[in-house]
C-alpha cells in the first residue's frame, strides 16, 4: 500500500471544491500540512518514511501552488470535471480582446523609448493586473453554471488570462531590464 | 545578546537524552561550528579559545594535513599546497576554473571525472576532499566541546549554491564521517538565528555580503514557519571586490604601476582592507605603503572617499534586492525587518545604502560572522529529535530554474527558480527518428535561454527505448528536488511502460563508487579497521530504524494495527535486535531490510492518518466556531 495521492488538492488541504477559496485558510492549512509531513519531520525515520514524507511534502507544494493562483486553480478545477485541455485548440474569435493584445504588446515594445519608461512600464502593469481581476471575476461566474457551454466558456476564459499572464512576464523581464542597465 | 550567553562550568545533559548535533558555517574564508548547549545555540571555539577557523588546509609530503590559523600562517612560504577559498572550486568544472585562474594560484591537474584536482605534496587533491579537512577539524572540536560523538550536523550553502555545488558539500560532509542532517542556506540559517529569538513574524529580507559573494532572500515567517519566498544575488560580488577599489585607489595615489606583480598585489590588498576595517569606526585612516623601489608613501584615505569608490558596488546588491522583492510578489515596503549577514555588512556605506532601500533600520544583533552557525546549530539542535515540540518548520525553495536541453541549444525549464521544495515536475518528450531507441538527455541549471549560458548538472542516456516512428514514443522524464536542494531525475517510456535505463554521470561531482574509494582511502590512511567501521555504520543505522519504529509503535500501534500485523512487525523488530548485537554487518542489513519490508504497509497508513488528523481537527473547530 502507498499513501494515497489519488485525492484531490481539496480533499488534501480539506477545503471545498471551488473555485472561491479562502486564502488565508488555505495558507494556514498549508502550514499546518507541511508541518506533519516534511522531511524535517522525519529524519530521523526509516528509509521508507523519508520517501514517503518526501513524496508526500512534494505533493502539498504542487497542491498549494496549484490552487493558491486562480489560473491554475481554474484549470485545475476544469480538469476535475473531466474536461481535457490536450485536444483543445487554444484561439479565440473574441475581437475586442485581440485587439487589446494587440495594444498592450505596442505599448510595451514603446517603452523604452518613452521620457519615463518606469511610470509607463508601471501604468501597463497596472493594466495587465485590472484585466486580469475582471477575467478572474468572469472565470468565477463561468465555473458557477454547471451546463457544458459553461465549461466551455470557462475554458475560454482561462486562455485569455494565460494570456495576460505571459504578458505580465513580458513586462516583468522588461522592467528587470530596465533596472539592471540603470546599475 | 541572549543566544550568546555561555553555560555554566560542569553543565551538561545526559548523552543518551540529548542527541549531540552541531551547526557548521563552512564558509570561503572562514568557518564555524556551534551547538545548543543548555537551550542556548552558541558558536565553540578552539584550544585556544579561538572561534573562527580560516578555511585554510595546507597539504605536507609527510603526515597530517594543516588546518585552519597554522596552515594560513605558511600560506605565503607554501603557497602550492596551501588551498584558501576552496569554497570557490566546490562543484566547479575544469572551464569555470580557468575562469577563475587569475586569482588562484594553484596548480590544476585533470581527473577522471570532470572536476578539477589540486596539485600537493600530498598527491592530487579534489576541492571536495580540501573542505572535509575542514569539517574533519570542526568535528573533532566539537566533540572535544560536547563529549561525545554527533549525531548529526547541519551544514550552511549559500542560498545561490547550484545542484553540484550542493552536491559537492554533502560529499564533503560524508567523506568528514559527518551524517549530514540537512544543506541549509545561510540566509534561511541568520533568520532562524533572529526569529527563534525576537518571536517575529511578517516578511524579512536577509541581506549576506560576505567576502566573496552576495545573497538576498526574502522569507516569511508565520507561527514558526520560516517559508522562503524568494532568493536571488551574485557569486561574484564581496568586500574582496571593496579591497580591490581601495588598494587600485592606492596604487594610483603612490604612483605604482599596474604591473606591480603577485606580492606586491597581495601587500596592497591587505593594506586596503585593514584601512576598510578601520573605516567602520573612523572618519579618516592613514594609509602606508612601501613602493618596489624601497621608497615609502602614506596618505589619508577618508570614508567619504571610500564610499565613493566602493559606491558603485554596494549599488550592484540592488539589483538581486529588486528582483528578489519581484519575485516574491511584494515591495520594499512590505518587508517588516532586515538581517544583515557577513562581515561586509560591517561597512558603514553598505548599512546606510540597506536602511535606504528598505526604508528601515537593519538589525545586526547577532554577531554577522557568526549569526548562520548559530542558526544552523538551532536547526540541527530540532532535527536531531531534541525538541520534538517545537513546531519551527523551514520551508526552503531553489535558487535557479532546473531544466533540459532542447533543439538549438535552448534550456526548456522545468522547475522555475524560487520553487518551494521538496518538489517534482514531469515533462514528456518524443524521439525524432523513426526507429530511434535511445536518447541524450541534458539537465541544466540556470535562468538563461541558452544552454551555453546555464551550469550543465549532468548528462545522461537512456535506451532500450522500443523502436517507433519519430514521435510516437512518449518519454516521461521526472525532476525531483528534496529537502537539500538536491536532484535525482528518472525516465519512463510511457506508451508501452517500459523503465527505462538511466544513468546519470553528475558533471563535476563525485560517484558513488569514488566516495566509497576515498573513504577507504583514508580509513586506511587512519588506521582504521574498514569492517569494523562497516559494523559500525550498520549497528547505528539499526539503532534508528528501531527507535524510529518502536516511538511509532508507541504512538498509534495499538490503534492502526490488528494483533496479527502487530505480531509480523514485532518479530522483525526482535530478529533486528539480535542481529545489531550481533558482529556481521550484512546480517544487520538483512534484519533491517526485513523490518522495513515488514512495516511498509503500516508506515504508510500511519502517514495517511496523520495527514487526515492535521484536517480532522480543524473541521471540528470550525465546526465549533460557527
Amino acid at each position: 500500500m502507498a499513501v494515497d495521492l489519488s485525492s484531490t488538492y481539496f480533499d488534501l488541504f480539506a477545503l471545498p471544491q471551488s473555485f472561491q477559496l479562502d486564502l488565508e485558510l488555505l495558507d494556514s492549512r498549508y502550514r499546518e500540512l507541511q508541518s506533519t509531513v516534511h522531511p524535517d519531520r522525519f529524519v530521523n525515520a526509516t528509509d521508507q518514511e523519508r520517501r514517503l514524507s518526501m513524496q508526500l511534502a512534494t505533493r502539498v507544494n504542487e497542491g498549494y501552488r496549484t490552487l493558491k493562483d486562480p489560473l491554475k486553480r481554474g484549470r485545475y478545477l476544469l480538469e476535475l470535471d473531466g474536461y481535457s485541455f490536450d485536444d483543445e485548440q487554444h484561439t479565440t474569435s473574441d475581437s475586442a480582446f485581440l485587439m487589446e493584445q494587440m495594444e498592450l504588446r505596442e505599448a510595451l515594445a514603446e517603452v523604452r523609448a518613452a521620457d519615463d519608461p518606469y511610470s509607463r512600464l508601471a501604468g501597463i502593469m497596472d493594466r495587465i493586473a485590472a484585466d486580469f481581476d475582471g477575467l478572474t471575476g468572469e472565470l468565477q461566474e463561468r465555473l458557477g453554471s454547471a451546463d457544458k457551454g459553461g465549461t466551455r466558456a470557462a475554458a475560454d476564459t482561462l486562455m485569455k488570462m494565460q494570456f495576460f499572464r505571459r504578458l505580465n512576464e513580458e513586462a516583468q523581464e522588461l522592467e528587470a531590464a530596465l533596472e539592471d542597465e540603470l546599475d | 545578546m541572549a543566544l550568546l550567553q555561555i553555560s555554566e562550568p560542569g553543565e551538561s545533559t545526559a548523552p543518551h537524552q540529548h542527541r549531540l548535533a552541531a551547526g557548521i558555517d563552512l564558509g570561503t574564508t572562514n568557518s564555524l561550528v556551534a551547538s545548543v548547549r543548555s537551550g542556548l545555540a552558541e558558536t565553540l571555539a578552539d584550544e585556544l579559545g579561538e572561534h573562527l577557523l580560516p578555511s585554510v588546509v595546507r597539504y605536507r609530503a609527510e603526515g597530517e594535513p594543516q588546518v585552519g590559523r597554522e596552515a594560513l600562517s605558511a600560506a605565503t612560504r607554501d603557497p602550492l599546497n596551501t588551498i584558501a577559498s576552496v569554497k570557490r572550486l566546490m562543484g566547479r568544472g575544469v572551464e569555470d576554473v580557468k575562469g577563475l585562474g587569475a586569482h588562484l594560484p594553484y596548480e590544476f591537474v585533470p581527473g577522471t571525472s570532470a572536476m578539477p584536482l589540486l596539485h600537493t605534496a600530498a598527491g592530487a587533491v579534489s576541492p571536495v576532499e580540501v573542505s572535509a579537512e575542514i569539517l574533519k577539524n570542526l568535528k573533532r572540536r566539537a566533540e572535544n566541546a560536547l563529549g561525545g560523538e554527533l549525531r548529526g550536523v547541519v551544514i550552511t550553502v549559500p542560498a545561490y549554491f547550484d545542484d553540484a555545488q550542493r552536491q559537492a558539500t554533502k560529499d564533503a560532509g560524508r567523506l568528514a564521517g559527518l551524517h549530514v542532517l540537512r544543506l541549509l542556506n545561510e540566509p534561511t540559517a541568520a533568520a532562524v538565528a533572529y526569529g527563534l529569538d525576537q518571536g517575529s513574524e511578517g516578511v524579512t529580507a536577509i541581506y549576506d555580503l560576505g567576502g566573496g559573494t552576495f545573497d538576498i532572500s526574502i522569507l516569511r515567517l508565520n507561527k514558526g514557519v520560516f517559508e522562503v519566498m524568494s532568493t536571488a544575488g551574485d557569486t561574484a560580488l564581496g568586500g574582496d571586490d571593496f579591497d580591490r577599489s581601495v588598494a587600485l585607489w592606492i596604487m594610483q595615489q603612490a604612483g605604482i604601476p599596474d604591473d606591480a606583480g603577485h606580492a606586491q598585489m597581495r601587500r596592497l590588498m591587505q593594506v586596503a582592507r585593514s584601512a576598510k576595517e578601520a573605516l567602520t569606526d573612523a572618519s579618516s585612516v592613514e594609509v602606508k605603503v612601501e613602493r618596489n623601489d624601497g621608497s615609502h608613501w602614506s596618505g589619508d584615505l577618508t570614508r567619504a572617499t571610500f564610499d565613493e569608490l566602493c559606491g558603485p558596488l554596494v549599488q550592484k546588491t540592488q539589483g538581486p534586492c529588486r528582483r528578489a522583492l519581484r519575485d516574491a510578489g511584494i515591495r520594499a515596503g512590505d518587508v517588516k525587518a532586515v538581517v544583515l549577514v557577513g562581515g561586509s555588512t560591517r561597512v558603514p556605506l553598505v548599512r546606510r545604502r540597506v536602511a535606504e532601500f528598505f526604508d528601515r533600520e537593519p538589525l545586526a544583533d547577532i554577531d554577522p560572522d557568526k549569526v548562520v552557525a548559530i542558526g544552523a546549530a538551532i536547526q540541527a539542535d530540532i532535527l536531531a529529535g531534541n525538541k520534538p515540540e517545537d513546531e519551527m518548520l523551514l520551508l526552503d525553495v531553489i535558487p535557479l530554474s532546473l531544466g533540459l536541453e532542447t533543439m538549438g541549444g535552448l534550456a526548456e525549464k522545468i522547475i522555475p527558480r524560487n520553487t518551494t521544495i521538496p518538489t517534482a515536475r514531469a515533462q514528456e518528450f518524443t524521439t525524432f527518428k523513426d526507429g530511434q531507441t535511445a536518447m541524450s538527455l541534458h539537465v541544466v541549471q540556470g535562468d538563461r535561454e541558452l544552454v551555453s549560458d546555464c551550469r550543465s548538472l549532468a548528462k545522461f542516456e537512456l535506451h532500450d527505448i522500443p523502436p517507433m516512428t519519430a514521435g510516437a514514443a512518449r518519454i516521461r522524464v521526472t525532476f525531483q528536488v528534496d529537502a537539500d536542494g538536491l536532484l535525482s531525475v528518472t525516465a519512463e517510456e510511457q506508451v508501452r511502460g517500459v523503465k527505462s535505463s538511466i544513468e546519470v554521470k553528475p558533471s563535476y561531482g563525485l560517484s558513488d563508487s569514488e566516495i566509497e574509494h576515498m573513504l577507504k582511502d583514508s580509513i586506511a590512511h587512519a588506521q582504521e579497521d574498514m569492517e569494523a567501521r562497516r559494523l559500525r555504520e550498520q549497528q547505528v543505522e539499526a539503532d534508528r530504524v528501531l527507535e524510529a519504529l518502536q516511538a511509532a509503535l508507541a504512538d498509534d500501534g495499538d490503534k492502526i494495527l490488528t494483533g496479527q500485523e502487530r505480531v509480523v512487525i514485532d518479530t522483525a523488530a526482535r530478529q533486528l535486535g539480535a542481529a545489531r548485537d550481533g558482529s556481521d554487518p550484512q546480517a544487520i542489513k538483512r534484519a533491517i531490510e526485513a523490518v522495513e519490508a515488514a512495516s511498509s504497509d503500516y508506515v504508510a497508513r500511519r502517514m495517511n492518518t496523520s495527514i487526515r488528523e492535521a484536517m480532522a481537527g480543524h473541521r471540528v473547530d470550525e465546526f465549533k466556531s460557527t
